[in-house]
Formats: structure tokens, sequence, C-alpha cells
């Protein structure tokens, strides 16, 4: 992002006017800082940067923001941010969405605007409930919840977003944690990604489902329960560095200790951010099977954005037929021409 | 080459207008022969209008009655505004074809069957008994003149020796129908020559299917001059249309076109934001084989994401089209209302079909009227726009561009069917005879407010990348001026007084409302959209038998034009024609308290001229009573029969079924 407009901002300007009104302890605050913080970091400008939201706690985000914003409706984000980047390819677009909203009532807006590869990035706080309407299961809530709406315990299976973004073609997959530092270094990445970033932020709601990420949050249990992905580097984890992941001979991950019977990280596996597989293994393992489960950048590949594209098609077709004017849209087809008529034209039925 | 001034041996009749209609299987290229006929009369100077009828069915199995395809002229050597009431001659390429149109067919008239395809395999697949065959039934050999013509084997003969497939050899036979055509009707072949080369020649680089096409056309052709079978040719002169260039156009290819000078006129470019609908996809075709135009469309993943994506872009500064049918406008109701919340341009094209639900999707109706003026949660209210024609879906959709951008409001024209699909002769406009279409984007100047207004009531469209304009929109209530999110009382009720107040002074920029006719008298014929044709045709006719009734066409449905209630009070009586169950009607009686009565039509089909006629005398002669509406039935509008008779239609539906 190159703005000639100095001075540089500071996360504090990235802030609007207005009151934020999350429940204390919500861990959309923590989001929200670190957004700010990594918009100054970038050199973002307030005035190019949209935040458009769905419905729901995390939507209201584009209210507390000093950028440009619109809160729209339940699940539409993702195409109303495709129409903003269709219209203006050069505004550096955020959606903000939540499990519910996302994945469910809007699942197949995110399922396209991934697969096109439209350049937002979209932010989805994972809490594993519908927060703003007090409590139901969501779909990512686990099996057998009990909430409000299934008081005998939910019969969906939950979804894994990442699976889901990774299966819609996402040209940029991560994971990350709201009170986790490493946030920050994500949402940088995904700033600068060229196409869709899709990040799937663990994020703790304290009144309708507090904890439910406690395993990859408390101090002393999380560096047991993630992975800290590293492009590159084997897939080691625990407090002590002492565990890793690798492949069995039948290609399925399991998890063992280093050291343990001569085991060395080169029998790990080794994290490559462009193997499309891996990235879709990687999405799979979670702590109820007895695995960490991996944050940071799962999946990137450069390629070409929607919006890009359609200019090119547009440049294409000016270069193959010619500036459109108005002369020439008129006279396209068969045209003809009445000459005024030399008999006067006699009526009569 | 035979030319328009062909002086042969035969009898010539000189008809003031005249109605052809094409009909076969949807793979005999109905379609295309209709065109063309179309297409030449124009060019000869006749005025047309036509109505094409697809088959609801994609593959409706081929020989089948709902496999028939038909196209429907009407050319004349005067001003004509509908396609016509009863054919004055059918082609009917197979007996499917000829059961499903012989009864349109006026008594006397010309019928054209192929007779090669009446055999028992298509006979049977027609639905006609065994042994049966309609072209050897005395009914229709004494109500009809009806000529016999083996068309499938004249024209495998005309092509005996271009070494093509029997199955290439028979796609051509609908242009052998049609050099038949052509020469009853004396029309020159040099237009549909010309196609075909460009076409098949250049365009698809088929030089011989191109040769083929023409050498049967020309067969046809010259069948007419020497089988001595038609006993006199017609002749339609050309009509006393404004001398000019002209060219033929469908409403689609008129609403795209006058969305893309919108954009020109607003310096802006056009999203258009679509879904595959019928029959609105013609639309996102038109525009999208248009990008050299700067017009930027979208084939998005549902209707409901149309239409957000083209909030976004009117959001971002451009002008955000989506187009759709009925179905398609209900998923878009809570994004439409979203638009209406935050008071950014949006025009939303609804192309009406035979609902409800899938209902008829290749039919016409006009009954999304409602839906579009209240179909959303909350006081939601919009600009409602009809074109009243193919080629007067030009003008609205530059109006509907100009009204959304002065007004910050989303725009919904409601088009048809039967409009964007028909075709008309379209006179080609000056390109400088437009006024711009001015559009102000505030910059920063101080404090901004983004919901402040100016004389219009119309909120600022400050777009994103203007620095110091950052503001957030969104759903919820917002505090008048500041924007800020607000659940005070008081201020839901003014805003919700803004936004209907706001709506209510487009009406200082629509005009009087005109009439057809004196602008008072015993009968007002209302109507709005594609039934103008009709109603302007049975009017004109009600007034030089001396009749005091008059026409009024509304465009501006919502709105209204602000002298609409004085003008509906200086007539006795007002007879609103629709083809829907009295949807304007409806509007009409609540808003002026007027005791309008309906002539309501829900059959696919657009009004017969004649049936408005009827429905005039009755209105007339003081016999519609305490009765609402009156709905036709087989082209006759009864007093007797306005109430439905439920059980006589159930008891024939019953006995069609056992026939079956
Ligand atoms: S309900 Fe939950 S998610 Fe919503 S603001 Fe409160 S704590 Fe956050």
């Amino acid at each position: 992002m190159s703005e000639k407009s100095l001075p540089v901002l500071t996360a504090k300007d990235f802030a609007s006017d207005q009151d934020v009104r999350w429940c204390p302890g919500c861990g959309d605050y923590a989001i929200l800082n670190q957004v700010k913080k990594v918009l100054a970091k970038v050199n973002a400008t307030r005035h190019n940067s949209v935040f458009v939201a769905g419905i729901g706690c995390s939507s209201r985000f584009p209210y507390y923001m000093s950028t440009y914003g619109f809160h729209t409706i339940h699940g539409r984000a993702p195409a109303i941010a495709t129409g903003v980047k269709i219209a203006n390819p050069d505004l550096n677009v955020w959606v903000v969405t939540g499990d519910g909203d996302g994945l469910s009532i809007g699942g197949n807006h995110l399922l396209h605007v991934l697969r096109r590869n439209v350049n937002v990035k979209i932010l989805l706080f994972n809490n594993r409930i519908y927060g703003l309407t007090k409590g139901q299961y969501s779909p990512t809530s686990e099996e057998g919840k009990k909430t409000p709406s299934s008081p005998q315990g939910s019969l969906d299976l939950p979804l894994t977003p990442l699976s889901v973004a990774l299966a819609a073609e996402a040209s940029f997959v991560a994971r990350c944690i709201d009170v986790d530092p490493d946030l920050a270094k994500v949402l940088e990445r995904a700033a600068n990604h060229k196409g869709s970033a899709f990040i799937e932020i663990y994020q703790d709601c304290n009144v309708f489902n507090h904890f439910a990420f406690r395993y990859a949050t408390d101090k002393d249990a999380k560096e047991e329960n993630i992975l800290r992905l590293e492009h590159g580097k084997p897939l080691v984890f625990g407090k002590d560095r002492d565990k890793g992941i690798r492949m069995t001979s039948e290609q399925k991950p399991e998890v063992v200790k280093l050291s343990e019977s001569g085991i060395k990280e080169d029998d790990l596996i080794f994290h490559d951010e462009h193997d499309e597989k891996l990235a879709f293994t990687l999405s799979r393992l979670r702590v109820d099977d007895g695995f960490p489960e991996p944050v940071g950048v799962f999946y990137q590949m450069d390629d070409d954005c929607y919006e890009d594209l359609l200019t090119q098609q547009i440049d294409e077709a000016i270069k193959a037929r010619g500036v459109g004017t108005l002369e020439k849209l008129f006279n396209a087809g068969d045209v003809y021409e009445i000459e005024p008529s030399e008999v006067p034209h006699e009526q009569h039925v | 080459m035979p030319t328009e001034s062909t002086s042969d041996s035969h009898p010539h009749q000189d008809l003031l207008s005249a109605v052809i209609r094409f009909a076969g299987d949807s793979g005999d290229g109905m379609q295309l022969a209709g065109t063309q006929f179309t297409d030449t009369s124009a060019i000869i100077g006749n005025d047309v209008a036509t109505f094409p009828d697809y088959p609801a069915e994609i593959r409706a199995p081929a020989g089948t009655v709902p496999g028939v395809s038909g196209f429907q002229i009407h050319f004349a050597a005067e001003d004509i505004f509908t396609p016509g009431d009863a054919v004055n001659a059918l082609v009917a390429m197979n007996p499917a074809a000829f059961k499903a149109h012989i009864d349109d067919v006026e008594p006397g008239g010309v019928v054209i069957a192929n007779e090669d395809e009446f055999n028992k395999v298509n006979l049977r697949k027609a639905g006609y008994p065994e042994d049966y065959n309609p072209l050897d039934d005395s009914q229709y050999l004494t109500r009809y003149q009806l000529f016999k013509v083996p068309i499938t084997r004249l024209n495998e003969e005309a092509l005996a020796d271009t070494g093509m497939s029997a199955k290439d050899v028979g796609r051509c036979k609908n242009m052998y129908a049609l050099g038949v055509a052509y020469w009853l009707y004396d029309r020159p072949l040099d237009q549909t020559i010309k196609y075909l080369n460009r076409f098949f020649g250049e365009k698809k680089k088929l030089p011989k299917v191109a040769e083929a096409n023409i050498k049967t056309l020309k067969a046809g052709y010259y069948f007419g001059e020497t089988a001595e079978m038609f006993p006199v040719r017609y002749h339609v002169a050309r009509a006393p249309i404004t001398p000019g260039k002209y060219r033929k156009v469908t409403g689609a290819e008129a609403l795209a076109m006058g969305l893309i000078t919108a954009g020109k006129l607003a310096d802006k470019t056009i999203c258009y934001c679509g879904y595959p609908i019928t029959p609105a996809s013609n639309l996102l075709h038109a525009l999208a084989a248009q990008r050299n135009f700067g017009v930027k469309t979208f084939q998005a993943e549902d209707e409901i994401a149309a239409v957000c994506a083209s909030i976004g872009a009117s959001f971002a500064g451009q002008i955000g089209v989506t187009g759709t049918s009925g179905p398609g406008f209900a998923l878009k109701s809570e994004a439409i209302g979203l638009a209406v919340m935050t008071e950014l341009p949006l025009i939303i094209v609804n192309v009406q079909r035979g609902g409800p639900s899938t209902g008829l999707p290749t039919k016409t109706e006009q009954s999304d009227l409602l839906q579009c003026m209240f179909g959303r949660n909350g006081d939601a209210p919009v600009v409602l726009l009809a074109p009243q024609s193919p080629g007067d879906c030009f003008d609205a959709a530059i109006e509907a561009v100009r009204i959304a951008l002065r007004h910050m409001a989303p725009v919904c024209l409601l088009a048809d069917g039967y409009i964007a699909n028909g075709s008309e002769p379209w006179l080609i406009p000056d390109p400088d005879s437009f006024e711009p279409i001015p559009v102000k984007h505030p910059t920063a100047n101080g404090q901004f407010h983004p919901y402040d207004r100016d004389e219009n009531l119309a909120r600022p469209w400050a777009i994103p990348g203007t620095e110091g304009l950052e503001h957030r929109i969104g759903g919820l209530e917002k505090q008048h001026i500041t924007g800020n999110v607000s659940y005070d009382p008081e201020n839901h009720q003014l805003m919700t007084m803004l936004r209907k107040e706001k709506i209510d002074r487009v009406a200082r920029f629509i005009p009087d409302q005109t009439t057809f006719g004196p602008d008072s008298g015993d009968l007002l014929v209302l109507g709005w959209g594609g039934t103008f044709g009709s109603i302007h045709t049975a009017v004109a006719r009600a007034q030089k038998k001396g009749k005091r009734v008059s026409a009024a066409h509304l465009r501006y449905l919502h709105p209204m034009p602000s002298n609409l209630g004085a003008l509906l009070k200086r007539f006795r009586g007002v007879l609103v024609p629709e083809l829907n169950t009295g949807q304007l009607r409806l509007l009409i009686r609540g808003r002026f308290l007027i005791d309008a009565r309906g002539l309501n039509k829900v059959q696919g089909k657009p009004f017969l001229v004649e049936e408005i006629e009827q429905a005039i005398d009755l209105m007339l002669a003081d016999k519609f009573g305490d009765r609402e509406y009156l709905m036709p039935r087989h082209h006759q509008v009864k007093l007797e029969d306005q109430e439905y008779d439920f059980a006589a239609a159930l008891a024939g539906a019953a006995q069609e079924t056992h026939e079956s």
C-alpha cells in the first residue's frame, strides 16, 4: 500500500468516535485493537479502507472504525464487498463476519467470494454460538450442545471453517486466536496478500459460550493444544517444543514425541504453505481427536484477482471493438433508413 | 431478385395490416423465421409489433403441444401498437403447432400446413385421436383457406445436391416456409439473404449452410410463384412512419441501451449484477456483450448476491443495477430494504412473468406491482416506473437512473416478458439530444454528516476513497443528520416520515399525467406497462365510434403524477385493465377513493384489443353493476361471466384429464 498522504497514522487514528458496545470481556475487543494496529503498520489510510459486515456481534465492527464502513444484512457482507471491489478495485476492503453470519445464513456467499478470489480480507470471528440472539447453537457448535434452541442437545455436526474455505478454492487461509499476539502477524500477511484472504479467529463469547477455546488460550495448557505453523519449518509443538506431527505410512498424521525412539525433527511434516493437500489435512486436526489445532497461515497462493480480471476483460473488449460511444451503441445492429414518403398516405379501413 | 414492387400476373390484394404467425416445434427455427419476417417488414417501411411465444419447457418432447414455439408479427401500413388479436395467416410446421394455434386464426384466414409432418406418429404426439387428421377435417377446410404444402419434402429436394446430412437439410426448412410467406406477402428476400450470409457465412464460418438456407428460401419463394396454389398475394404498403434512421429493438436490448446511455450521461460505470432467470437473462446477456462501453457485468451466485453486489457498487460510487423476474425479486426484498435504509441509488429491473412461485416462466403477467410496491419489511418506499413498449424501455431506463441519482433512492423498473422479448422499430435518437445526469459527490469541508439532506431530501453520496468523508452506514436505524445508530423513538418516526416524504417528492419532477383523448368524459381507461398497445388501440376504436372514452397510461406508479387524482374525478367511470387480479386498481382505490373497475386477465398472454373494447362497451352501458372486475375468457368478456365459474372450470378440467 503506497499512500502519499502523511503523516503516518497510528492505531488510535483508526478508532471512530462511537462507544464500543460489546460485552465487557468479549474477545472482539482484542481483535479490534489488533486490526487497528495492523492497519497503521501497513500504512493503510482511513479513506481507502472499507469495512463491510453482516449481522451479529462481530458485525458491529465497522461502527468502531474511523474508515468507511457498511453494516449490511445477515450473511451478505461478502456479496456487498464484491460489489464494492467491482466498482472500485483500488479500495482495501475487509469483511467482518461470524460463524452464524458467514457459515450459516451467508454460507453461499462465502464460498463464492473465495472461489472468485475477490481481493477482500475476511475475518470470521468464530465463537461457536449465536451471541447477538442470546445463545443458540451455531454451525460450529459441538454436537450435543445444549442451548435454548437445543435443550436436549444439538443434532448438527459442526463444520470446520478452514476446510470449507480450502474446498472453496481460497487463496489465503489462516487461523488465529483473539488474545494471541500472533494474530497481528497473520493479519498483516493477509493485508499484503493479493486475493481473498480467509482468517478464522477463535473468539471468546464470554457471555454465552465462555471458555469454548480455553484449551487454546489457557496459559498453562495452550502450547500443548495449539501448533504454530511456520512455512518451511517442521510441525513442532508443546511448551517444551518436544512434540511433533509426522505422517504415517498410510499418510495419516500422528502425534509423536521428539527424541523418543530416536524421532528427530527431520522426520516430521514440514509445513508448506503452498501445499493445498497438506493445508486440508491440517485443517482437520482437532483437539478432541488428540491433536493440537494449528494456528497461523495454512495456505497461500498467488493468483489473479476477480476485479483485475474483469477490468482486463473490459480493456480487451475496448481494444477489440473500440471505446463504445452512444453513436456506436445506437447504430449497432440492422439500421435502416425510412425516406420521406412521396405519396401522401391515405388511411382507409 | 424479387423486390418490393413485384409486378407479376398474380392478383394482389392491398391490406392495411396483417398478422402472421409462424409455429412449429421448438427445434424448427420459428423464432428465426419470425425475426427475419419482422426485420424485412420493418426495412420496407411497415410498422411492426411482434410477440414471440416460447415453450415453457426447454426440452419438451419434440412434436408435442408443450414443445411448440411461436412467433407472431403484426405489420401494417399504419401505426400499430399491438402484435394483433386474430391471426390472418398461420404457418404450422407440424400437427402440434396446428393444434396449439389454429383457434387463433380468423375465419377465412390462411393456414399453411407442412403436410409431410402430419403423419400417424406426429398426429399421435400432438394428441389427436387415432385415424384423425385435422387437414382432412371439413370444419377446418370450410373455416379457413387451408393450404397443404409438403415443406419437408420440397426443402429436401431443393437441397438434394448440397451433400449435407439429412439432419442439416431438415434444419433449413424454416427458411423454405419463410420463402413461401415472403411470396404470399410480397416481401423482398435481400434482407434475409444478407443476414444468412453474415450469420452462417461470416460469423459461424459455415458458408455451405448459408448457401443452403438461401437456396431453400428462394425455393420457397418460387414455389409460391409457380405452384398456383394461392389465389391472391397480399400487399401491405409502407406506413407513414416519421422518416429517419431506424432499427428494430427488443425491450431487453432497449433496456441495455438505456442503462449504458444513462451511465454515459452520468459519467459513471453501470455495474450490472444479475443471476440467470427467465425472462430477464437477455438483459444480462445484452450488457455482458457490450463491455467496451465500460459496463461491468457480474453474474452472481444467487439473486441475493446480485442485488447485494449492486448495492456495494452504488456505495462505492458507481451505478448499481440488478435485474430479475418475480421469484428473484422476492429473494432480493431484504436487500432492497437495506438500500432504502442506507438511501443509496439502486436500479432493480423486474421483467415480470406469470406467478406465483415458479408460475409461468416464459409467459407474461403484471402481477408483481404490489410486490415491488410493498414487498419489504417495514415502511420501505421505493420509486416505481413502468415502460409501456419495447422501445420505451430505453427512455424508462434513463429516467430510472436519473431519479435514483437525484433522490438517492432505489428505483424499480417494472417491465414484463411481453415487452422485454417483443420488438418494434426504434427511431435512432441523436446522441447529443440527451440532458446529462448531474451527480453530486461532496468533498471534505468541515464536519461531514452522512444523513444531511438537500432540497429533495436526498442525502449526500460520499464515496469511499474520499479523504475526510469517512462514515459508516448500515441497516440499523440512523440518527437524522449524523447517521449514528439510533434507537430513539422520535427519531425513528422522523426518519420513517423522511424516507416517505423523499419518495413522495419525486412527484415534483414527474410530468402531469396526460390522456389520449379529452381529459374528461364518460370513461377513462387507465393502464400501466405492457398493456399500452391494446388499451390505446381499443380506446382509439371507441373514440372513432364517437364514444367519450379516453385513455391514460401510467409510467410513474410510485409516486403517481400529482394531477392524477383530479383527472380521475373528471370521468364518470374508470376502467383499469391489468394482467393480474387488480393490483393497480387496489392502489387507485386506496389512494383516490374512486370506484375504479377492473378488467383482469391472467392467462400468460397480453390483452386482445377486442377484449378491452368489449369491457369499454359494458362500462359505458353501465353494465358493470356492483361487480368489481371482469375476466375475459375465450376472447369474450361477458357480463354473466363475471364471477368465475369454478364449477364449470373444474368440470371442464376433469373432462380434459379424462380425454388425454
Ligand atoms: S454476546 Fe458474546 S460475542 Fe456478543 S458481544 Fe457479548 S460476549 Fe461478545
